[in-house]
């Protein structure tokens, strides 16, 4: 009985030390989080001595989603992407963030003129640009080594398993590039049921030997444990592992894919005051220039970009590590937040549909 | 089994194979088990043997995914492991987090599922107990229910367990136990439940009802009877009853993924992000941990039964 | 019933002769008796009632609930309330006419301004896969002004609102109460005149996931029968020393976490893993054609058998002890072959165990979630990880709830089965 008593006493003290300051962020998992806890969260707690939570999802936004819709919140920040933030801002679901309350520029310049273009949304700030490139295995393709969306799916000449997304939105276009398709017509053609067809009939060509992936951190584990000889994956978690666990590693830039991460919150989080000061702060100049330290993602602040000098190591240049790095630029997939919004739904279907089939 | 003295050279030969069967049948049993032992102490980051660990070259070997299990999640892994290092441990420290939790959530919900439990296969055991087996059937069904339909009932549920209310005009809002200790708490109960009422009514089908009778007719008050008779011959029962029900906590993943919040992030919890994301040694240190403590729950559990069988005079044979 | 074989039961109809027989205190013993067991029964009953109130409302209320949203979706009708009623007042067949395209104008409107109208789409897309996209963004149409006529406006702005299929979904929608979760589960649905027909070809995926998570389940039970069997038999004829000793290497398994199971088959059958190591060390098969084991059915069968096993060796086990090992020498004096002895003696008498053994892998097996989704890649999956699909990711509660219906509908009567045929009295754990 005594025990009994004592132990429900800590369990209270536990509730109670829970209810102190804290905010919880959900992100990416993997490299990812580890460049946000070092660059954002250990200074935010060590200014402001409220505590961050950091929640790993394979995307935040399906349980942001799921929260929403079971009016059951649990996270404060969501590290969303543009399209899930357009339209959960649409159904009503997040709060609206005014860009004159978030920090300005070190020299001055308001925030609304410093973010780079679609960085500010109504109910969202972005942290980072990152694209989804392809990386090989180099000690797998001694003799040639693939160099093309199209290679990806040459099983003949670059045999091996594959590692691809399970998700529409970072597959359909792979296929449609590989067949020739312009960067500047993807979405045209993906409106559009041939489109969309000749985009599955290509993935058909390599389903069967496709290791399929769902956290980001899986498609470098793949790719080390030798499960797979490709895989398409975000260029951030493959450099991780190239320059921090020395992994023999390429990347293919043809036809990357790039997006912007957003901060949101959710109406009616558990600390909402002090999810927006963890949103003013990751967002301010020194902390985005800060993270580009840790991962090769650009900033979304024009005023950070001076600041990306080289890696923690104190040697590798971040510039060719960047998406945003003009050369690549060129053959880059852009995201269509607005396109997205709108197909989402119907293409995953459509796409879970085709993966269950077999 | 011995072979019979007249059994032909063919059964002769028939019956060694068939125990080399069973070998093998063990091995495939045990082998996967067994096998995470070593790797996890892996000086490389990899899932198998490296050359240096097979030729036994103490180079081969490390202990730095164990160290990683603490270090992981502290805010400065590095320094001294001072007082105030430790104190950051147990802090912050995602898999300390997670053991915390585990103990916490598997310690309360055993103790709840153990005391109904029991209350409630005494009940079942007595021979007057009404509808018995329709109501066995339903409280045993939580451990046959798929786990992915119970978690997802109590993702409603628990997101507003006053819903229900609504239909009766009474509020429908009162607070919710998703992501709530208390909420985690009675999900891991209702899960273990089952095992208690199977393990404590397999003890009292030996229990000789006249003891308590013969309790009762000496003066002996109910209460009295049940903690003086009853409570030491079932003990054992009970025991490996509340085991079964920690064990089905301290394993439970998928309500803990469906209702807890992020306070309530449990060793399985932190497995399952692991595995899926990066399953690095640190994966198989924990997993080799947990393969030591089912050993040791093992060995109690069997430590008792025989126990138990020698108390109620089934002593085998 | 239940107490029939109940000797006290049986007394109190025990009427002598001569009159009533009473107690010490005058009262008639029969009524007394009577009393005495009502009084028994309720205490035993007061004892079990804690923790059947306890079930109840943490797990059978909640299925409940659940499996509610499975008919009931009250989406549209509460967030088009206009055309809703149109739907309720006009028969099916009806073409829309101008009070109908004012009603569709007005809803779509509010509900544009209410922000719901991602609900009203996404539970149209369900029916229309595609029309999520036709609401919203004729939603932010709408928004910036809209004139009469509807019908040539909201045509103006999508033409698919002319499309049948559209008209026919919304009616579909309009009634809260609706059996068509369960017919889309069936890969079924309603054309446009309200007949049932199956989906196309494309879209068929549940009826297969269905029929590849039973066939799948039959061929773990088939293989856990096939391993367990022997295995039991040899600890149920070793002397008890020997055997307790043995019994350890199955019962520590089934102690050991799930997950550290899972994770174990994961490091041995990859790529790189214990397993290829050992076939390749073997000269089995060469350095580059290592087997793909994981992330596919084979993972999921190898994994789930492995895991699975201890629920039929052990039901085989305490069933094989019984067996007289006398019956076996007997028909063998008589000159049955050992085989025959088997066939026809040994092996009869199992079938209890083996019956109760195959059952609970079974239903285990079917409703398997946590193992498939590690190991399963995509040919491995099984219906709980649709569920679990349509939970996070698709968020669709109605088909998640309906799928669920049935897999639980399923398990139900095997428990059932269970039940009648070996007793969950008779559950034993180790």
């Amino acid at each position: 009985m005594r025990t009994t008593l004592i132990l429900s006493t800590m369990l209270i003290g536990f509730g109670l030390a829970a209810a102190a300051q804290e905010v919880n962020v959900v992100s990416w998992g993997g490299a990812y989080e580890w460049s946000q806890v070092e660059a954002y969260n250990k200074p935010f707690t060590e200014k402001t001595g409220i505590k961050v939570n950091m929640i790993a999802a394979d995307n935040p936004a399906t349980p942001l989603k799921a929260q929403v819709e079971a009016n059951n919140l649990t996270g404060d920040v969501f590290d969303i992407e543009v399209s899930d933030a357009i339209r959960l801002c649409d159904e009503g679901a997040l709060v609206e963030i005014d860009p004159a309350d978030l920090p300005p520029a070190p020299d001055g310049t308001p925030a609304i003129e410093d973010f780079i273009d679609g960085a500010l949304q109504d109910c969202a700030v972005a942290n980072i640009f990152w694209g989804t490139v392809i990386a090989y295995d180099t000690t797998k393709f001694e003799g040639e080594a693939p160099s093309t969306a199209a290679d990806f799916f040459d099983l003949e000449r670059f045999p091996g398993q594959r590692g691809l997304p399970k998700t529409p939105k970072r597959t359909l276009y792979l296929a449609l590039i590989a067949d020739g398709v312009p960067a500047d017509e993807i979405y045209d053609r993906l409106g559009s049921e041939e489109g969309v067809n000749q985009a599955f009939d290509k993935l058909d060509t390599i389903k069967d030997s496709v290791v399929w992936w769902e956290a980001g951190a899986q498609p470098v584990q793949l790719l080390a444990d030798g499960e797979v000889t490709m895989a398409t994956g975000y260029n951030g978690r493959f450099f991780d592992a190239m320059v921090a666990e020395d992994k023999p590693f390429g990347i293919i830039w043809d036809g990357q894919y790039m997006d912007l991460d957003m901060f949101v919150i959710p109406k009616d989080s558990p600390n909402p005051e002090a999810a927006m000061e963890y949103l003013k702060f990751a967002t301010s100049t020194e902390q985005l220039a800060e993270q580009a330290k840790y991962i090769a993602y650009g900033p979304a602040r024009k005023s950070s970009a001076g600041l990306v000098g080289l890696y923690q190591d104190g040697e590798t240049e971040m510039g060719p590590h960047m998406p945003t790095n003009p050369e690549y630029l060129e053959t880059a997939v852009m995201d269509d937040p607005e396109f997205w919004a709108d197909h989402d739904a119907e293409l995953t279907e459509r796409f879970n549909s085709w993966l269950a089939g077999s | 089994m011995a072979l019979p003295t007249y059994a032909s050279p063919l059964e002769r030969v028939w019956h060694y194979t068939y125990l080399v069967i069973c070998g093998l049948i063990f091995f495939f049993l045990i082998a996967p088990i067994i096998v995470i032992i070593p790797l996890s102490f892996n000086a490389e980051p990899y899932f198998t043997f490296t050359e240096k660990m097979r030729s036994f070259d103490p180079d081969g070997y490390s202990l730095r995914w164990y160290n990683s299990l603490l270090t992981f999640g502290m805010t400065s892994a590095d320094g001294p492991r001072d007082g105030r290092w430790w104190a950051d441990v147990w802090a912050n420290a995602k898999w300390v987090q997670a053991a915390k939790n585990s103990i916490i959530i598997g310690f309360f919900s055993t103790l709840l599922a153990t005391v109904l439990g029991t209350l409630a296969a005494l009940g079942l055991s007595r021979p007057e107990m009404p509808f018995r087996r329709p109501i066995m059937a339903i409280l045993i069904s939580p451990m046959i229910v798929p786990l992915i339909i119970t978690a997802t009932g109590m993702f409603f549920f628990y997101s507003n367990p006053c819903e229900i209310l609504g239909l009766f005009g009474l509020p429908s809002n009162c607070g919710r136990l998703a992501g709530t200790y208390l909420g985690v708490i009675l999900a891991h109960a209702t899960l273990g439940i089952p095992f208690v009422i199977i393990t404590v009514t397999a003890t009292l089908v030996g229990f000789d009802q006249s003891l308590n009778r013969a309790a009762a007719s000496l003066g002996a008050n109910p209460r009295t009877t049940f903690f003086r008779i009853t409570m030491p011959l079932i003990l054992p029962g009970v025991i490996s009853g509340a085991l079964f029900a920690f064990v089905t906590s301290f394993d439970e993943v998928v309500a803990v993924l469906f209702i807890a919040g992020p306070d309530q992030q449990t060793i399985p919890r932190q497995m399952w992000n692991g595995i899926r994301e990066q399953i690095s040694p640190a994966i198989l240190a924990v997993a080799t941990l947990l393969v030591l403590f089912s050993i040791a729950l093992l060995t109690t559990v069997e430590l008792l039964r025989r126990r138990s069988e020698r108390i109620r005079g089934l002593t085998p044979q | 019933m239940v107490n029939s074989s109940d000797p006290q039961a049986a007394t109190t109809v025990v009427t002598p002769p001569e009159g009533r027989l009473t107690t010490a205190d005058g009262k008639p013993l029969a009524w007394a008796l009577a009393r005495s067991q009502a009084r028994a029964k309720r205490r035993a009953f007061l004892l079990v009632l804690p923790l059947l109130g306890f079930i109840l409302i943490t797990f059978v209320v909640p299925i409940g609930q659940m499996l509610q949203r499975s008919f009931y979706n009250a989406g549209f009708p509460a967030n088009m309330p206009e055309i809703s009623q149109w739907f309720a007042e006009n028969p099916r067949g009806t073409d829309p006419d101008d009070a109908a395209w004012t009603a569709l104008a007005n809803d779509l409107l509010a509900s544009a301004e209410a922000r719901t109208i991602g609900v009203v789409g996404t539970r149209i897309n369900y029916d229309v896969p595609g029309t999520r996209s036709l609401f919203t963004s004729t939603g932010r149409k709408v928004r910036r002004g809209i004139e009469p006529p509807y019908r040539e406006a909201l045509l103006e702005m999508d033409e698919d609102w002319g499309d049948p299929r559209v008209w026919s979904a919304m009616r579909e929608a309009s009634k809260p109460v609706t059996a068509n979760f369960y017919l889309a589960a069936v890969d079924r649905t309603r054309a446009d005149d309200g007949s049932i027909e199956q989906v196309e070809p494309r879209q068929r995926i549940y009826v297969m996931l269905f029929m590849r998570t039973f066939w799948l389940s039959l061929l773990i039970t088939g293989l856990t029968f096939l391993l367990g069997f022997p295995v039991a038999h040899l600890l149920a004829t070793l002397p008890m020393r020997k055997s307790n000793l043995l019994m350890i290497l199955v019962l520590l398994p089934f102690w050991t976490s799930l997950l550290v199971r899972t994770t174990s088959w994961m490091v041995l059958l990859q790529q790189q893993g214990v397993v290829n190591d050992i076939l390749v060390w073997l000269g089995v098969i060469g350095g580059s054609q290592r087997l793909q084991m994981i992330y596919n059915q084979t993972g999921t069968i190898i994994a789930m058998t492995h895991i699975l096993l201890p629920f039929m060796i052990l039901p085989l086990y305490s069933v094989m002890r019984t067996i007289n090992p006398s019956y076996v020498r007997a028909a063998r004096s008589l000159g049955a072959t050992s085989w025959t002895a088997f066939r026809r003696i040994y092996f009869p008498q199992t079938l209890p165990g083996l019956g109760a053994g195959a059952l609970l892998v079974f239903i285990l097996a079917v409703g398997y979630y946590i193992t498939p989704a590690l190991v399963g890649g995509s040919s491995g999956q099984l219906i709980s990880n649709m569920i679990a699909m349509h939970m996070t990711d698709t968020l669709n509660w109605s088909m998640a709830a309906a799928l669920a219906a049935l897999l639980l509908g399923s398990v139900l009567i095997l428990y059932w089965l269970y039940d009648r045929l070996v007793g969950v009295d008779n559950l034993k754990l180790g």
